[in-house]
Formats: C-alpha cells, structure tokens, sequence
C-alpha cells in the first residue's frame, strides 16, 4: 500500500505574480510503505522544498500530498524530520533536545518511562558520555547523530531525511549510513532520503529518483537498486547490477549538468532579491 | 594556572590584562610587550594627558576669572579692596576663590572631604541607632511609632539611595517591557496596531514622563503616607527606559530563526512549551541587548529626574551643590560627576557579565 503519494504537486513561493510551478512543477510520487527511497539532485533544485511539503511544513501552491490516505494538512509526529542543518537548539544539552521530542510525542507516558527512552535513543547513536553536552560543544558528526535520534525517538511511521550527512566526513559518514540503515530495517520503517551523492543512494534506497535541476524542478526516471540487503560496502564495487545502476544513473545526471549549462549561459537571468526590513515595525 | 587566571579576568572583563600575565611568564617577549604598551600602557597615558589637559583648562579659567574679579572690584570698591581679595585668592581661602572649573587636586581633595563626611554621618547614625534603640523598644510595645534618624544623607547615603531607585525602576521596565514585547512579538497585527505608541511615545523627554507620572501618583497617594518622591522618580525611570527592552525583545520574538521555528512545529510543541522552550531562549540575546540599553538610559536619566522631583538621590545632592554655588561645591559636583559614570560604566559591565552567562552563542564583546 502506498504511505506516501504526492499527486501533481507544484510549488512556488510567490504565488501573485510567478509560474505556479516555479521551483517544483507537477511532481508524482508514490512510495510505498516499508520502502527506501533516495532522491539526488543538483544544490538549490528544489530538494529542501520538496521534503517541507512533504513533512507539512508547506503546502504545495497546486496539487496533493497524500499520507497514509490522508492529505497532509500539518506536521505530524507520523513523520519525522532530519533536517539538513541539524537544526539542534543551541540553548539545551543533548538530553534535553531529544526530551523535548519525546514529551510531546508521548505525553503520556510517565516521568521514569521517558527518562528510560531519551537514554536510550542517546545510547543508540552513541552519544552516552555527550548527554550533558550542548552542541557547540558536539562536533558536526555528534549534533547530526542528536538530530537522527530526536527524530527516531518519536517512533514516526516515516523518516524524512534533507541530506543527513552532507557535512560530515567519508568515514563518519559511511558509519551513520549504517546506523540509519539499521534502525529502519529494525522497525521496517518507510524513509525518505534525499542525497546529493549517488553512492550513499545506491547503498542505502530501493529506488532512486533525481530531481532536475531547477527553476521548474521536476522528477526524473526511477532507478530500482535490485541488490540484496544488507549490503556489503567493499563487496558492492564488484557488483554487476551495481555498476551498471551507477552507471546509468551518473550518465543521466551528467546529461541534466550539461543541459543545464548550456541554458544558463543563454539566459543568465538575476534571482529577483529584496532586502529584508528588520525594523521593529515593518511587516 | 596562568590559562584559568587569564580565563577569569577575561571573564569580569578585564582581559586587557593577558599581555601582562604573559609577559610575567616570559611568552613571546617581542609581541607581548607590544600588547602591554598597546592594551596597557597607552590607556593609562591617556590617562594622565587626560588630566593635565583639565589642570590647563582649569588653571586658565581661574586666571580669567580671577583677574576679572579682582578688575571688578577695583572699579567699584577701590585699590585696598582689590589688593585684599587678591591677597585672600592667593592664600587659597575657598571663601574668596573665583567661581570657576575645578581642578583635578581640588576635586580630588572634595572626594576626600566627601568621604570623611560621610565617616562622621555614618558615626553620627550608628550612635543616634544606639541611643534609641531601647526607647524604640518600649514605643514599639505601646504602639507608637518609632523614631528615626532625620539628619542630612551623606554623599554615600545619595549613591545608595540612586542605586535603589534605578534597580527599581529597571525592574519595573523588565517586568513591563518584556511580557508586551513578547506579546506583541509573537503577533503582528498587535505590533502593527499599537506600533503608533511606541513610535510616540519612546522619544518623550524624561521630564514630561515625570510630570505625568506625578499627575498620577500625587492624586493615587493622596491618602496615603508612603515615599511618593521615590514612587514618582522610580516609576518615571521606568518609563522612560522601557522603550528599548520593549522594542528588542518584540523583534527578538518575531525574527527567530526559522529553522528553531521549524523544529517547534515538527515536534508540535504546544504554546506554551514553544515560547519557553524555543522562542524565549533564542531571543534571549537580542532581549538583554536591550536591557542592557534601559539600564544604562535608566541610570542617565535617573539624574535628572531626582532632580526634578526632589527626591534624595545623586541627582539633588548635585543641584544642591549648584544652588550653593561656592567653589567647594563645582568640585563636588565634578565628583558626583565622575561617581556616575563609574557607576554607569559598572552597571552596564554587569549586565553584559550576565549576558555572557547565559549566552548560548559566541561570546559578546
Ligand atoms: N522561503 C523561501 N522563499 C523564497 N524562495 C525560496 C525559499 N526557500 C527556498 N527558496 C528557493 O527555492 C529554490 C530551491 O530551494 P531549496 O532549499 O529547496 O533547494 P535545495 O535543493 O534544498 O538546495 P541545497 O542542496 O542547497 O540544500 C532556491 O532557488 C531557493 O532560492
Ligand atoms: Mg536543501
């Protein structure tokens, strides 16, 4: 059964004046429950979009977004959210952080029996001797293992993930994909990945869509990565169905690099940019 | 040791004096001794130009208004009569001295009267407390009211009492500014509708806050016998040094961080859990920048409404001076001046102290 199905979805963040699809036009997409789907794209396409109206944070100017048969009018504890820039509130330790999560996903349950699970949603990322740390004191692979396990510990149907490891390092990297793969074969969870490297999808999704280059962003072909799970890092270069998949995918993105290049050296069009007013009594 | 004692000057704010630590220590010679002449030998120098410049001007002046004074008296009362005030000038009889500039030893030698004043009062207080204290016994037994020290403050009692009536008035402006300012804050159409208020009133001259805050607490307090100059200068500082919380803590509030935004509405915290948890402690910093504004505006202000309302304070003990109007009293009342900007100076060290404390970014300079 479809989890997740987003019909006709348009967006654009001025709706008086511009294309309604002017940053994503007519996006279809079904995701079904239990799977594990990647999306790559070029940077500024349109991807931290796409996840916001997925997880409710925005409304699609046209179309629906359609969860578990409902449309998605909100955000919801059903779906979690690993943001791209972690997202951490500076001002509390990690234990607080991910109390904060779990307090309003379980309101209730009791005293002991959430103390019990922020614990051990820090033990699971590893950060047990962190717990009374803030996250300037955390480095960047530490504050992004808070942002999985704030988002894991409200038990979502769904992981939504902007980029979870942009920033981190290959080695911490190659770690966290196994941490994240872990916990969603453990509760056959759906996720949602959104990468901007074609081997972390290859490793971890079932399937893998690109999102074209914006403006007017739209999905491309599906790739299905037939390979068995758990999948082995060292023994996947050797493997046929991976490198001809890899392949294929690379060729494909490579083209959408081209194309666009050549279309914007022919309009070079300035972003329409308005300075902000901070004063008190702007609106 | 050296790290956690430079850690700690730096941490009260005078990390101006790292160099020298280092220096003691004989780390890079070269650049710490540069550092030491920049961060510590130059300001102490300015200093010292600083004062002599005030003992040129003042001596210059003094001759001026000397020689006019002596002209003056030649004219009208004759040469004896001239010779003798000169005489008296020259002898340094503070009776006959040109009502002029101070200068720096004479102000210096009126901090000193000043504090040895304040000796005598405090001396004067302690005795008078012991005299009564069991006549304040038995009248506090047969319900009569207790007799109390009535002589005249001293320099230090017009300081303490400064003090309370700005902590008071700072934390009438906190306990007003912040709630509206989040209220507001959080709604824009509240803040475009009274937005006219604050635009109106926030550059209103201390002195008219005062005569209103008078219209009302004279007519409020009409029966009874509290402090009603304290009530008005305190309440009227408030006012005046509100504005500036007011205003950053309502632009705190509604220019948040999206992302924290974000990650309230993704964990749907409730109301109430949102503005404590997420919004209040992220415009926190952008709150106390603003009280640190009031407090300072609160502490220049404070000056001149004592003044005017009469009430005991800095403020009248320098227009006291002014009306006495003898050389004595330009001295102490450059004093007084000094005595305020340390305070005010102090004050807004303390307050970025805590603002340093609590801060949950970089540190603020
Ligand atoms: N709040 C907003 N208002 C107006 N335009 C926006 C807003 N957020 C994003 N955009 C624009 O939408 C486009 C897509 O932005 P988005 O953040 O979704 O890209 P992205 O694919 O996530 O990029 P990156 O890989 O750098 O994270 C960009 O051109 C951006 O300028
Ligand atoms: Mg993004």
């Amino acid at each position: 059964m479809a989890i997740l199905e987003l019909k006709n979805v348009f967006k654009t963040y001025n709706p008086a004046k511009e294309y309604k699809g002017e940053i994503l036009d007519n996006i279809n997409l079904t995701i079904e429950e239990g799977e594990f789907v990647a999306i790559v794209g070029f940077s500024g396409s349109g991807k931290t979009t796409l996840v916001n109206l997925v997880n409710g944070l925005l409304k699609p100017t046209e179309g629906e977004v359609i969860f578990k048969g409902k449309p998605v009018e909100d955000t919801s504890h059903e779906r979690g959210v690993i943001f791209q820039n972690y997202s951490l509130l500076p001002w509390l330790t990690v234990y607080q952080n991910i109390d904060m999560a779990i307090q309003e996903a379980f309101p209730k349950a009791s005293k002991q029996e959430k103390d019990v699970r922020v614990k051990e949603y820090i033990e699971m990322v590893g950060l047990t001797h962190a717990t009374n740390k803030r996250p300037k004191e955390l480095s960047g692979g530490m504050r992004q293992r808070v942002s999985v396990a704030r988002a894991l510990c409200m038990d979502p149907e769904m992981i939504i993930m902007d980029e979870p490891l942009g920033a981190l390092d290959a080695l911490t990297r190659g770690n966290l994909q196994d941490e994240i793969l872990k916990i969603w074969e453990r509760n056959k969870r759906t996720a949602l990945l959104i990468t901007n490297d074609v081997d972390e999808a290859m490793y971890m999704a079932d399937r893998i869509i690109p999102l074209k280059p914006g403006p007017n962003a739209t999905l491309g072909p599906e790739f299905r990565v037939n390979i068995e799970r758990p999948r082995d890092k060292t023994a996947l270069n050797d493997n046929e169905e991976y490198k001809k998949t890899r392949l294929k995918i690379i060729e494909y993105l490579m083209d959408l690099g081209d194309a666009q290049a050549a279309e914007s050296t022919a309009t070079y069009e300035l972003p329409e940019l308005q300075p902000k007013d901070f004063r008190w009594d702007a609106n | 040791m050296k790290d956690s004692i430079i850690r700690a000057l730096k941490f009260i704010g005078l990390g101006f004096l790292e160099p020298l630590i280092r220096l003691i220590n004989k780390e890079e010679p070269t650049k710490n001794t540069k550092e030491v002449f920049r961060k510590i030998i130059a300001p102490v120098a300015s200093v010292f130009i600083f004062v002599g410049l005030w003992q040129l001007g003042s001596t210059a002046l003094y001759n001026i208004e000397a020689e006019y004074k002596i002209e003056a008296t030649l004219k009208s009362q004759g040469e004896a009569e001239a010779q003798k005030i000169k005489e008296c000038m020259e002898s340094g009889d503070p009776g006959c001295q040109p009502n002029t500039l101070p200068s720096p030893s004479q102000v210096y030698a009126s901090y000193l009267t000043l504090l040895e004043d304040h000796r005598t009062i405090a001396a004067d207080k302690k005795a008078f407390k012991e005299k009564t204290f069991e006549m304040n016994k038995k009248r506090v037994k047969q319900g009569k009211s207790v007799i109390t020290y009535t002589g005249r403050p001293s320099f230090v009692d017009q300081i303490k009492t400064s003090l309370k009536t700005v902590f008071a008035g700072f934390l009438l402006a906190l306990f007003i500014a912040v709630p509206i300012g989040v209220v507001i804050g959080l709604s824009s159409t509240l803040r475009g509708s009274i937005s006219w208020i604050i635009q109106i009133f926030k550059p209103v001259s201390p002195v008219v806050w005062l005569l209103l805050v008078f219209m009302i607490v004279k007519t409020l307090t009409k029966n009874s016998e509290g402090d009603s100059a304290f009530i008005i200068s305190f309440i009227s500082v408030g006012l005046c040094s509100m504005w500036a919380t007011l205003v950053n803590t309502a632009m705190g509030v509604s220019s948040v961080n999206t992302d924290y935004i974000n990650v309230a509405k993704v964990l749907r915290l409730r109301p109430l859990q949102k503005i404590f948890k997420v919004i209040l402690p992220a415009s926190l910093p952008l709150i106390f920048t603003g009280l640190r504004i009031t407090l300072s505006v609160a502490w220049m202000v404070l000056i001149a409404i004592e003044l005017l309302a009469q009430s005991p304070g800095l403020g009248s003990f320098v227009w006291e001076e002014f009306q006495n109007g003898a050389m004595d009293s330009n001295s102490k009342i450059i004093v007084a001046m000094f005595v305020i900007g340390m305070i005010g100076f102090a004050l807004d060290r303390i307050m970025l102290f805590i603002q340093n404390l609590i801060s949950f970014e970089k540190e603020t300079i």
